[in-house]
């Protein structure tokens, strides 16, 4: 079911954007345009700048130079972070509060009761007998999926995921890359950073290669596994360190 | 001749036989520093809060200044209110001095600081692990602070428990403002002193005694809820 209900998502456009923190150059100026209900993942070696790019892309840090704009009107954004930031209650608790404090809700579950929305979620990321628990006692991976749950609710139009299964094992990985693929099927724009080669190939349909605060390529997943254009990113798509 | 097992039977006499002055000075002790400690907690947790959320050009300077309240001396505190409540302070009219209201008064102004303080380290410490989060939901830091002051519920009960260890120990701003009038103001602290100072020290020791156990007992209460609420909720 793509989701003809959803209205088109804003094309996203960076403008010379760039980071200076104290003097160092975090990230140079880069311009993009991130188009259409994709799935985006921003790759590259640790320290390159993809966290940047997409906290500085969903509003969380304010660029030192160029602009960051949606055509349009700006969309319901959700961020899911490398480590889940779960309040101190319990994970019905998590999501009965972004209800409460956000207006919109998910359309198939607007006319449901807050505390039913919040289940419908915790069933729907398979958590439902742990409602009760405190969320701080959950996994790693319980943690995580309360995460998305909590992003579901919030029906966005783009979600941002920062290595959101770098500290999971196999299992947990699967439960998100599945989440991931049934964010993008109801129409939500996935953009995503990692560092694993496997869950990229699994999951992109354009890869974004940073390296060293620059943005190299901004390819097709299919050229960019076959034929990357910068030798940076041969280099690291044959697993030899970049720096 | 002063014995620990005399003030011991003293302290355990006057509470078994119920003695109605005694009770009435303890429920006086009990209801001022709780009176305090809870208006004083109403404005200094958001207060707190608040402080650990917004920059503003002079925060240092107001931090400063709260911790160095932490130490105001409570006869300074005391004396204050003296004035502002004497016949010829700019209070005066309203007729508070030596009433309870008047001490209570001056223990918010012991307890405030106290509690305003400590919130703020509590609370920015919270936000520095929830900034992110938060701020992806789009909330106003205006609707941080009911978020972060509930999430920081466990260590803000130790941060009260605190300004009510200060209100029921001093002295010095309840024996000013309220001026230990038998059966209006005296309270446990203020008898203590003029028992002492009788040379009744069975008696004064005896109080001592009694004050330290409510004391001891209202943290031994507050400890466990926290540790039950903290098992529970991880």
């Amino acid at each position: 079911m793509n989701a003809h209900h959803m209205p088109p998502v804003a094309t996203l456009e960076l403008d010379s954007v760039g980071f200076i923190h104290r003097g160092h150059t975090l990230l140079k100026p880069t311009s993009l345009r991130l188009v259409g209900c994709q799935r985006t993942l921003i790759m590259g070696p640790n320290g390159a700048g993809k966290s940047l790019l997409m906290r500085l892309a969903h509003g969380l840090l304010t660029p030192t130079s160029g602009t960051v704009r949606w055509q349009g009107a700006q969309p319901a954004q959700a961020m899911v972070f490398q480590r889940p930031v779960l309040l101190r209650r319990s994970a019905l608790d998590n999501l009965t509060y972004v209800l409460a404090i956000n207006k919109a809700a998910r359309p198939e579950l607007k006319a449901l009761p807050r505390k039913a929305q919040a289940m419908s979620a915790l069933e729907k990321f398979g958590l439902a007998h742990l409602a009760k628990r405190p969320a701080r006692v959950l996994s790693g991976g319980e943690q995580q999926r309360l995460a998305l749950a909590r992003a579901w609710l919030l029906n966005p139009q783009v979600l941002f995921l920062d290595e959101p299964t770098s500290a999971l094992d196999p299992a947990a990985i699967k439960a998100v890359e599945d989440a991931v693929l049934e964010f993008h099927h109801s129409g939500t724009r996935i953009v995503m950073t990692t560092h694993d080669l496997h869950q990229a190939r699994r999951l992109a349909n354009d890869v974004l290669f940073l390296h060293n605060g620059e943005l190299l390529e901004h390819t097709p997943a299919n050229d960019f596994f076959t034929a990357p254009s910068s030798s940076e990113a041969g280099a690291f798509i044959r697993g030899e360190l970049v720096w | 001749m002063l014995t620990s097992d005399n003030a011991f039977s003293t302290a355990l006499t006057l509470i078994l036989s119920m003695d109605s002055a005694l009770i009435d000075i303890v429920m006086l002790s009990l209801q001022v520093s709780l009176m305090a400690v809870m208006i004083a907690s109403l404005i200094a947790l958001p207060l707190g809060a608040a402080l650990a959320l917004w920059r503003f050009p002079g925060r240092n300077v107001v931090i400063v200044a709260l911790n160095a309240l932490m130490g105001l001396p409570p006869v300074v505190a005391g004396l204050c209110v003296y004035l502002l409540l004497s016949r010829a302070g700019p209070l005066g009219e309203w007729g508070l001095l030596f009433t309870p209201t008047a001490m209570v008064i001056a223990q918010v102004i012991l307890v405030l600081p106290i509690i305003a303080a400590l919130t703020r380290q509590q609370v920015e410490a919270l936000h520095g692990e929830y900034a992110e989060q938060l701020n992806s939901l789009g909330l106003t830091r205006l609707r941080m602070i009911p978020t972060l002051l509930w999430d920081a519920r466990f260590g803000l009960l130790t941060v009260i428990l605190a300004g009510f260890g200060r209100a029921s120990a001093e002295v010095g701003a309840v024996m000013i403002v309220g001026g230990n009038i038998d059966g209006v103001t005296r309270v446990m602290t203020t008898s203590i002193v003029l028992e002492t100072s009788k040379g009744n020290l069975p008696m004064a020791l005896g109080l001592g005694i009694i004050l330290l156990a409510l004391v001891t007992m209202i943290n031994a209460i507050a400890h466990m809820i926290g540790e039950t609420a903290k098992r529970r909720l991880g």
